[in-house]
């Protein structure tokens, strides 16, 4: 193809682009997200509905929401989700504790770098999943062993993202806090948190997701409750929808505090010169 | 004052960047440093702004010496280096924090005023163009209000047009409080413009080669006859300080291509 062609087949792309924008708005844009999934849903309730599949094994919607609703009136479903938030939330806050201060620590010392990132290195190639054993030896079935493995998982994603933005802060911006002569206090609060921020939030962000995955992991080497044990008790008990109910649990929530993270650090952000303004809230 | 003292520098990997420096400034200033690349002429200034220290010798000002950072002593580099998640306001404040938060404010406003930016204010640094967003670096400088403030090719990233702009309204907020000017440049004309002196350098180790005064009257016309003489003497100097270098050069560095050739 010319370049002649190019440029002719490129211009009306981008003015259609363009076009396309501002005619469907803000409202419809993220709702064409929603589309393939609840046409999914639909077919799959048709099906069922009109008997061509039984689904037993595969609930349709209506079932799934009235398990949903059923779990939600007893109170099931609260106490259970509670019990996990709590885990993730003690795990979450923990590996956030000790990846944040071990990761400013190795990024802004050469010397702790070299000492310390080998070690955690050859940590972080093991499955975390393998401690499970040991954490139950060392720290009992209850509630420790379970926060410690998430808190592991969190804390790598953490970990790794601060000694990465820290060491990376660019000299040009700290040799402006040098003229003016701040002191250590004031380069971290005014030069370094800020420089690290966004990589900060992407590396909580992150370390949420594997808390949520820990979660069901902890949650499945025996728990009386969570949303893992309904998992676990809807498997052993034969009650797809249940399953299904605890995995829409699970989304909606993991989503949810996602979303509180990025909601809290929004106004902080603001002035990250972005390529896409779209993916803030995604 | 500003007092340079047989400042050398050598870096750790041997590089001897600066030697025997040795140099007067008196109070308001402008001094010129010109040279071919790699001759020293950011070492010299971040020596000066405490940024790095110098090997050997001392630099004074007012006879205190300079080890780190001065309050003294502000600089602007050939970025503007303002930092994204300030506004502008709040970055021509950054200097200021000892401040009350009124008082801070008012300065800012008062310095981008000044510089001819106060409807930029709110913006962030990402939404200027690269003269406003130097243009907000000097008032950022100037705030603190520096005896000394030293310029690493302040103005090379932007276009002729721009670039004569802001070297009228550098000398314009000089002569507000008339610091020092201590100004590195690959534009022999901003020289001429700017400076009572022009120091040209000589590379490997960086030294000072020649030393031009202008006694041109201010404003300065570009187009006199004046201007134009000056300009050559900086031209010819440049010319053999490239022509002879103090290592022995294989390329073919002919005096009469040297003036051309010397970025
Ligand atoms: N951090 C450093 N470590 C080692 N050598 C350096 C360092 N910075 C500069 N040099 C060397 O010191 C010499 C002077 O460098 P400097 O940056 O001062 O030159 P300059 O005159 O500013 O050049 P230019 O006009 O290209 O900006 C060069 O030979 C350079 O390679
Ligand atoms: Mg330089």
């Amino acid at each position: 193809m010319s370049l002649v062609q190019m440029t002719a087949t490129a211009e009306p792309a981008t003015a259609d682009k363009k076009q396309r924008k501002s005619g469907l708005g803000r409202y419809t844009r993220p709702a064409l997200g929603l589309l393939l999934p609840l046409a999914l849903a639909a077919g799959w309730e048709a099906v069922v509905h009109f008997h061509l599949a039984s689904g037993r094994l595969v609930p349709p919607p209506s079932v799934i929401y009235a398990t949903f609703a059923e779990l939600a009136a007893t109170g099931e479903l609260q106490r259970n989700a509670l019990a996990t938030l709590a885990r993730v939330a003690a795990g979450f806050g923990l590996g956030v504790v000790a990846g944040t201060f071990l990761g400013a620590l190795t990024g802004y010392s050469g010397f702790m770098f070299r000492l310390l990132d080998p070690t955690l290195q050859a940590l972080r190639a093991i499955p975390s999943i393998a401690w499970i054993p040991l954490f139950i030896l060392w720290l009992g079935i209850f509630e420790t062993s379970k926060v410690v493995l998430i808190a592991v998982g969190v804390f790598f994603p953490v970990y790794l993202g601060v000694t990465g933005a820290v060491a990376s802060v660019d000299r040009k911006i700290v040799e402006v806090g040098r003229l003016f002569r701040l002191s250590g206090v004031g380069m971290v609060r005014r030069i370094l948190l800020p420089a690290v921020l966004p990589s900060y939030v992407i590396a909580l962000r992150s370390g949420l997701g594997l808390g949520w995955m820990f979660v069901v992991a902890a949650e499945f080497m025996g728990a009386s409750e969570g949303l893992g044990f309904l998992l676990v008790d809807g498997q052993q008990l034969g009650k797809p929808a249940q399953i299904v109910a605890a995995i829409v649990a699970f989304a909606v929530i993991g989503k949810l505090t996602d979303w509180l993270i990025v909601l809290i650090t929004a106004p902080f952000l603001r002035w990250e010169d972005r390529v896409r303004t779209d993916t803030v809230e995604d | 004052m500003l007092t340079l003292d047989h400042v050398g520098k050598t870096y750790p990997n041997g590089v001897r960047a600066l030697d025997g420096i040795t140099l007067d400034v008196k109070p308001g200033e402008i001094v010129a440093i010109v040279g071919g690349s790699g001759c020293g002429k950011s070492t010299l200034l971040r020596a000066i702004s405490g940024l790095d220290t110098p090997s050997q010798g001392r630099i004074l000002i007012d006879g205190e010496p300079v080890t780190q950072p001065h309050e003294k002593i502000g600089m602007i580099f050939q970025e503007p280096r303002l930092l994204p998640w300030l506004t502008v306001a709040e970055n021509v404040a950054f200097g200021m924090e000892h401040l009350p938060r009124r008082q801070r404010a008012a300065r800012a406003a008062a310095a981008l005023a000044r510089v001819g930016l106060s409807e930029k204010a709110n913006a962030w640094p990402r939404e200027l163009s690269g003269g406003q967003a130097q243009r907000v670096a000097i008032a950022r400088a100037l705030v603190p209000q520096p005896e000394v403030l030293l310029l690493d090719e302040p103005f090379s990233a932007l276009d002729a047009f721009t670039r004569a702009d802001l070297q009228d309204h550098l000398l314009d907020l000089w002569a507000d409080l008339r610091p020092i000017l201590i100004l590195v440049t690959h534009d022999v004309d901003e020289a001429v413009v700017l400076a009572d002196r022009i120091m040209v350098m000589r590379p490997q180790p960086g030294r000072i080669y020649e030393e031009i005064t202008s006694e041109l009257p201010r404003p300065r016309d570009r187009q006199s006859a004046a201007f134009d003489f000056v300009k050559r003497r900086v031209l010819a100097a440049l010319d053999r300080s490239l022509a002879k270098p103090a290592t022995v050069d294989d390329t073919q560095t002919t005096s009469s291509q040297g003036a051309a050739l010397w970025w």
